[in-house]
């Protein structure tokens, strides 16, 4: 990897929050609702500098996602890399659409990553049995704006010269 | 995946992987133990006082008790040696502390804060003061993933005190319940009933409590009993948990439950 693709630090340090985030206990009634923090840090940085975070760095926060969840070794991984290879395709458009229109994509990314866990979890024979597993497409999808501020923001305080 | 799932030959790397995420688990969890122990140091005098004295008679009582208990554990070693039976196991315990971090929401798994360096060892029964809690998953080097009994995927052979009868305690996913599985409707099993684990498996040791029965439902057209229990530890509120070492010789593989400790 040569020195113009280094990953720069705000972008770890976003990951390692979004790391925090995602084993935070929060009480069982809300817990399902958990939003996808890990997919939603790497759209957003996947669209800023598709050149830098692409899927080689989606697999391996998902490889670290899987030891942290205690899922199957390579489950997130796979289901990170292949959202973000769809950020990669659509990146430009994704960067001029409205912040709702952003949402939409972000939701559909959630899906078909839960979409590939449910697969999976299905074939080695624990599916989660109950329908609150899709929640989080619809928080992940409301806290898009969110997570898009404050990340451009440290973009634009931080990484302005970059590509 | 598939390696990981038929051969689990990424131990390893998990391990590995598992260590570098320890210090971000211990990260979470330090401001939410603080937050606790801020909390404790705002409760009243008069409380502390109270508690206190009902904790002293607590440990009076328990250690009259132990008095006995080794009298009645050196007669039982005695006369198992005159009936050149083997000797009861002798049991270890060491205290480890759940880590407030959560993982699959959908699966019923804990973090605790010990690891292979304290001799921790997959299949590792863990109990509290209430009664079995679960088995360790997957020892890393300073801290440990463990299985609730209440997860979908963990099964617990169990006996029925009263009578003996032995069954199959099933998680639910949910932590105040498990289910009974294949227990025919002539059998006398009633509601309260107590179940303790019967040592069957080679896992757990026998004669922890585990859980009480709730419910016991013929439905017609069934050909066994819907029957319902509920831990007797508290799965979902308790913070500690005890470590549980046995001098018993190893589980023999394969005389194992099966989808027991199964990723």
């Amino acid at each position: 990897m040569n020195p113009g693709m280094a990953i720069p630090v705000p972008v770890l340090l976003s990951l390692l929050a979004a790391f925090a985030l995602t084993i935070v206990p929060l009480p069982g009634a809300i817990a399902p609702a958990r939003p996808e923090w890990v997919l939603l840090v790497l759209v957003y940085w996947g669209m800023a500098f598709p050149r830098r975070v692409g899927i080689l760095v989606a697999f391996l926060a998902g490889l670290f996602l899987d030891v942290l969840q205690h899922q199957l070794l390579g489950q997130n991984a796979l289901a990170l890399a292949a959202a973000m290879f769809i950020v990669l395709q659509i990146y430009p458009r994704m960067r001029v659409y409205p912040l709702w229109q952003q949402a939409v994509v972000v939701a559909f990314l959630v899906g078909l990553t839960r979409f590939l866990h449910i697969w999976i979890q299905g074939a080695i024979g624990f599916p989660p049995g109950s329908s609150l597993y899709w929640l989080p497409i619809l928080t992940s999808a409301l806290l898009w704006p969110v997570v898009y501020h404050i990340l451009r923001d440290a973009r634009r305080r931080w990484l302005l010269h970059l590509t | 995946m598939a390696l990981d799932h038929r051969f689990h030959q990424l131990q390893t790397l998990r391990s590995i992987l598992a260590t570098a995420a320890y210090p971000l688990q211990l990260a979470v969890d330090a401001p939410i133990r603080v937050g606790s122990r801020i909390l404790d140091s705002f409760s009243r005098h008069e409380q502390l006082v109270l508690e206190n004295r009902l904790l002293r008679s607590d440990l009076m009582e328990l250690r009259a008790r132990q008095l006995r208990f080794d009298a009645l554990q050196a007669e039982n070693d005695r006369l198992r040696a005159l009936l050149h039976t083997s000797a009861q196991a002798t049991e270890r315990v060491e205290i480890a502390k759940l880590l407030a971090v959560d993982l699959d929401p959908f699966r019923q798994q804990i973090v605790i804060n010990k690891g292979r360096l304290d001799g921790v060892y997959a299949g590792q029964p863990l109990i509290n003061a209430d009664g079995v809690i679960g088995q360790i998953l997957t020892p890393n080097w300073t801290s440990s993933t463990a299985l609730l009994i209440s997860d979908p995927g963990h099964a617990l052979p169990v006996i029925v005190a009263r009578t003996g009868l032995r069954a199959l305690a099933v998680g639910s996913g949910n932590p105040r319940r498990l289910n009974l599985r294949h227990v025919p409707p002539q059998e006398d099993i009633e509601e309260g009933d107590l179940l303790l684990t019967s040592g069957l498996g080679g896992r757990f040791p026998p004669d922890y409590p585990v859980a009480r029965i709730v419910s016991v439902e013929h439905l017609p057209g069934q050909p066994f009993l819907a029957i319902a229990a509920e831990p007797l530890a508290a799965l979902d509120r308790s913070r500690e948990a005890l470590l549980l070492w046995t001098d018993a010789p190893a589980p023999q593989p394969g005389a194992e439950e099966p989808p027991d400790g199964r990723e």
